[in-house]
């Protein structure tokens, strides 16, 4: 679907692109990795004609897209970039709605987009459609920016390092969305980064770059398997060589940075610090930081009173497991549980974190294709 | 050529006293506003007013103040000179991060000690560059002067007017330009210098 | 005679030197937004060569009011068109500088956004740039009105009329009367263009930029 043929870049004297020759075939997840200063940003910019190159040809669909109005293939090509990009004048719905109106789709068309858009995400149309961009929290606001690229359907989405700015649990939260988003919508997605786990999560293919040229364009399981320089297996180091996951233990596999109360807190607190935290329950501590129970979104929705303490909610049905346990027992008891998460204690009844299935299937599958080290 | 040379130093002089009387009350003006929220907003409202008057009402009605001669001009510089002053002190002062302050007050400092060890000096380079816009602007406006019976370059330049005599205009104007250049060039590097710790 | 009695008396005179002094600081401010909005975009999309240009424009806006209006006088004679000229010329500065600060201050990731998603570069300015630098310009604008009432004062120096001519008369008679009909109108006047101009900035600033969320 998008060939590059013999494709060289030249910033003065330094040759950013040596003679690139690939093709992504349509429908892939395809990320472009390599060290700073590899020409990935490059590449993915010249897809969009922002950077020209110097000579070779850039084919989508067998157009050559020098060929190609370059305002109109844009509007084909949705575009999601680091810093969000959102523009801070207009609303969520105003920004969603930029290429359908460049485009001249009629009212009732953009304004459906935006709702069912909006609705993919779990971000309610009434709620969040005419906030501005200010009011919305980073992850929010990467959300956005995701969904302004997909607006005007378009069959290629460029993404530039988009979820390098954020914090972890949001990173995780907005990999999971876009690949779940990839896969319905069968997209052919591109896309910058420098982190390997992040490339290993969401790739179906992994361009690796360096100096201007690739070192190795393999799936995920490939380039783990066999990677094909130095370069590649340094940077997939930690990736490598691991344990098998019948040696993981419970602290091998969960969570630690995880929402905390104190019992004291204020019911409207509480439910702040969860929507700053997007989640959707909370581990409640007795005053001297032994665990308490744990409280619902849904328990604080139906009998949290404004002005009480959080502790008055604690429910102890999450069951709990020591950070000794194999991890291979707690597997079937979190399979078996209606909860979606077990809480990890210290031998002192202290909170160590948290092991949800998705903890828990990461650590299983990195540990099948590389352990953290 | 030597016959300007008291007139740029009645130019001068009268540009340092304003200025000079404009940072005393500049200053102390500005440290009211960092301690006495209400009052900043009083101040800095009526420092911007001041500026706002046109220059020649403010000096017309200073003169039936203090009538003719150069204490009127002091008096229109040194009002016009303060909002900036007034503006770089408070914003420099309310911008010294908390950790540091709250390091000094942990040390047991008293509000003086904390306002003159460590507050100014380190709203210094802000203050100075207000001081540097005020000297600059100053320059230029005390050229007015001679229209209130005053001295300085705005006397050559007005007798050129009446006379319209092209020569004499510039050879009052050419050294107001080339004093307010070098001025901010000068101050501009100090407060390089100062900005550098 | 008191100076209640004095503006009594000289009331059409001095509403006469008012309109003229409004009409002088509108016509120059207007010719002023007509050159330097067009020539801050210009600028903005030069940016090595504007460094340059408002460097000498700062120096110019050093030139004493005094000397530009002499050299008007002596390039044009005596009369309305000189002042009007030199008044336009002056508000033109704060505009454009606004104009180029504002414009350039738009984040780079926004810029590349915008043509990411293939807005043209016309569709970029008006949709996104002009928007956001809105509040600058108008600030720019509220700083040459206000220098433009100071400087129309002046201009009577060379016969454009206005409350400048009483403070002339005032002062050249040493009538404090006449010196105070022109002063403080002309300083109300200026209070007035201030305030206006600043509650235009405050309802052109785009909402989303108004509220900034402070978390934490």
């Amino acid at each position: 679907m998008i060939t590059f043929q013999n494709v060289s870049k030249s910033y003065g004297r330094k040759l950013v692109l040596d003679n690139l020759s690939f093709e992504i075939k349509e429908g892939q997840f395809v990320i472009l990795i390599g060290p700073s200063g590899c020409g990935k940003t490059t590449t993915l910019k010249m897809i969009n004609r922002l950077v020209k190159p110097d000579s070779g040809e850039i084919y989508i669909n067998g157009i050559n897209i020098m060929e190609q109005n370059p305002v109109e293939l844009r509007r084909g090509i949705g575009y999601v970039i680091q810093q969000i990009g959102l523009f801070p004048n207009m609303t969520v719905e105003q920004n969603i709605s930029v290429v359908p109106k460049l485009l001249k789709y009629p009212k009732e068309r953009w304004q459906s987009i935006v709702r069912e858009l909006l609705e993919m995400v779990n971000m309610p149309y009434e709620e969040y459609a005419h906030k501005y961009p200010s009011e919305l929290s980073g992850g929010q606001q990467q959300r956005i920016g995701v969904l302004r690229a997909l607006a005007a359907s378009p069959p290629i989405v460029l993404m530039d390092e988009p979820f390098g700015a954020l914090d972890p649990i949001t990173r995780d939260a907005l990999q999971e969305e876009v690949k779940k988003l990839q896969k319905k919508l069968k997209k052919t997605i591109v896309f910058v980064t420098h982190d390997m786990e992040e490339a290993l999560r969401l790739a179906d293919t992994i361009v690796f770059m360096d100096n201007g040229r690739i070192l190795q364009m393999a799936s995920p399981e490939e380039m783990l398997r066999n990677p094909a320089s130095d370069i590649i297996k340094e940077f997939m180091g930690r990736h490598i060589n691991s344990r098998g996951p019948a040696e993981l233990y419970v602290e091998d596999v969960m969570r630690t940075r995880v929402l905390k109360v104190p019992k004291t807190l204020k019911v409207l607190e509480c439910l702040d610090r969860m929507d700053r935290w997007e989640v959707n329950s909370v581990i409640v501590l007795n005053e001297d930081d032994t665990y308490a129970g744990t409280v619902q979104l849904e328990a604080i929705q139906e009998h949290g009173k404004v002005g009480h303490e959080i502790g008055e909610l604690v429910s102890q049905d999450t069951p709990t497991v020591s950070r000794q346990c194999k991890a291979q027992e707690v597997l079937d008891q979190l399979l078996d549980s209606p909860y979606k998460y077990l809480v990890v204690l210290n031998d002192d009844r202290t909170v160590a974190g948290l092991i949800t299935r998705t903890s828990l299937t990461k650590a299983i599958g990195e540990a099948l294709w590389g352990a953290k080290s | 050529m030597s016959n300007l040379v008291p007139y740029i130093l009645e130019h001068l002089l009268i540009v340092l006293i304003a200025t000079g009387i404009s940072v005393a009350i500049g200053v102390v003006l500005g440290i009211i506003s960092y301690w006495v929220r209400f009052a900043a907003q009083i101040i800095l409202w009526f420092s911007e007013m001041v500026q706002t008057i046109p220059a020649l009402a403010l000096l017309a009605i200073l003169m039936v103040i203090f009538g003719l001669g150069n204490a009127t001009i002091i008096a229109g510089l040194a009002l016009y000179a303060l909002l900036p002053i007034v503006r770089n002190t408070y914003t420099g002062l309310t911008s010294v991060p908390a950790p540091i302050k709250e390091a000094a007050r942990g040390m047991g400092m008293s509000k003086l000690q904390r306002l003159f060890l460590v507050e100014l000096p380190l709203a210094f380079p802000l203050i100075f560059s207000g001081i540097k816009i005020s000297v600059v602007n100053s320059l230029s406006i005390a050229v007015m002067g001679v229209l209130i019976g005053a001295g300085g370059l705005g006397f050559p330049i007005y007798r050129g007017i009446q006379t319209q005599n092209f020569r004499l205009i510039m050879s009052g104007a050419i050294p107001v330009v080339i004093m307010a250049v070098l001025f901010d060039y000068l101050m501009s590097l100090i407060q390089k210098r100062l900005t550098r710790h | 005679m008191n100076f209640i009695e004095f503006v009594g008396r000289n009331r059409a005179v001095i509403l006469s030197s008012l309109a003229q002094h409004i009409y002088l600081v509108c016509i120059s401010v207007f010719a002023g937004i007509l050159v330097s909005i067009p020539a801050g975009i210009l600028l903005s999309r030069h940016k090595k060569a504007a460094e340059k240009i408002l460097a000498v424009v700062g120096i110019v806006q050093t030139i004493p009011g005094l000397v530009m209006l002499g050299i008007a006088l002596l390039l044009f004679g005596v009369g309305n068109t000189p002042a009007l000229v030199v008044l336009s010329v002056y508000s033109i500065l704060p505009i454009l500088r606004n104009t180029y600060t504002g414009l350039t201050e738009v984040q780079l990731g926004l810029i590349e956004a915008g043509y990411g998603i293939g807005m043209t570069s016309s569709q970029l300015l008006f949709k996104v740039q002009l928007p956001l630098a809105l509040p600058s310009i108008i600030s720019g604008i509220r700083i040459s009105t206000v220098y433009i009432v100071s400087w129309a004062a002046l201009a009577a120096l060379i016969g454009a009329g206005g409350l400048g001519d009483l403070i002339w008369t005032g002062l050249s008679t040493y009538n404090t009367n006449f010196i105070l009909a022109g002063a403080i109108p002309s300083a109300i006047l200026a209070f007035l263009f201030s305030g206006l101009i600043g509650a235009v900035q405050r309802l052109a600033t785009p909402r989303g930029l108004r509220e900034v969320k402070h978390d934490e």
